[in-house]
């Protein structure tokens, strides 16, 4: 992700992911172009997380390729996956194993 | 670059752009909507990255979901083209208006960045040689400040 300016960054605190036992998941991939500012913007937007979890979210996609920012039923990550493409961002789903 | 784009009390957004600066962007959503409507889908890398696949190493599925979704995404896309153009002038924007200059920015954005093959470090010095190639990474430049500026007034609203 690209970054116009630097980002002060609050180190989470303990909202984990609540995962529940649903089988599918979607994952953001990094990409060079959408700005670190703008993927926060859209994990608050679309899926209603706080500062703090969407930044831990953005940074994980940002530092270590990708990261699971929702899980649920087949049709629940469907429309997740078409939301993230609707604001541009590279996501894809897959089973949970 | 504080106060360009700014929330205001009634929940719409002032935005105070110097007139260069909107005749820069008056054309952008026309061009983008060209790409989209009569560009190469499966051919051009700038369109694959707006529509990419949904699901990783499984070409079928993603065809399926793209089949699915493809005419729906592309609707939302050219109906924020067409608020940005429509308001394009306008020193006020409802949420909604912004949101879609937001989308179109970065549709933009990731066309641009895709056609140069930028990296995230990459600075004007490492472009392939040639004018349209500067002039391109210095609208790229311009729309990510701009889109800097944008996310932040709508981040308030959050």
């Amino acid at each position: 992700m690209a970054s116009t300016a630097p980002v002060e960054v609050d180190r989470p605190t303990g909202d984990e992911d609540v995962r529940p036992d649903v089988p599918w998941v979607v994952v953001v991939w990094n990409d060079p172009i959408n700005l670190m500012s703008y993927v926060v913007y859209v994990f608050q937007k679309l899926f209603g997380y706080s500062r703090e979890k969407a930044t831990r979210l953005m940074l994980d996609v940002h530092h270590k390729g990708k990261a699971a920012v929702s899980h649920g039923t087949k049709e629940k990550c469907e429309l997740d996956v078409a939301r993230l493409h609707a604001h541009g961002l590279w996501a894809t789903m897959r089973k949970d194993r | 670059m504080a106060g360009r784009i700014r929330r205001t009390r009634s929940g719409q957004y002032s935005v105070r752009l110097p007139r260069g600066e909107r005749e820069i962007l008056r054309g952008l959503p026309a061009q983008l909507r060209t790409l989209l409507t009569l560009g190469d889908a499966a051919g051009d890398p700038a369109l694959r990255r707006l529509f990419p696949p949904a699901y990783e190493g499984e070409p079928e599925r993603a065809e399926e979901f793209d089949r699915l979704v493809r005419g729906d995404l592309l609707e939302r896309r050219l109906s924020a083209i067409e608020t940005m153009e429509r308001t394009i002038d306008a020193d006020r924007l409802s949420e909604d208006e912004l949101t879609a200059w937001l989308s179109s920015i970065n549709d933009l954005r990731l066309v641009l960045g895709t056609r140069l093959d930028v990296t995230e470090e990459t600075t004007e010095r490492e472009l392939p040689p040639g004018e349209e190639n500067a002039r391109a990474f210095a609208l790229y430049a311009y729309l990510s400040y701009l889109e800097e500026e944008v996310v932040e007034a709508l981040s308030r609203a959050l």
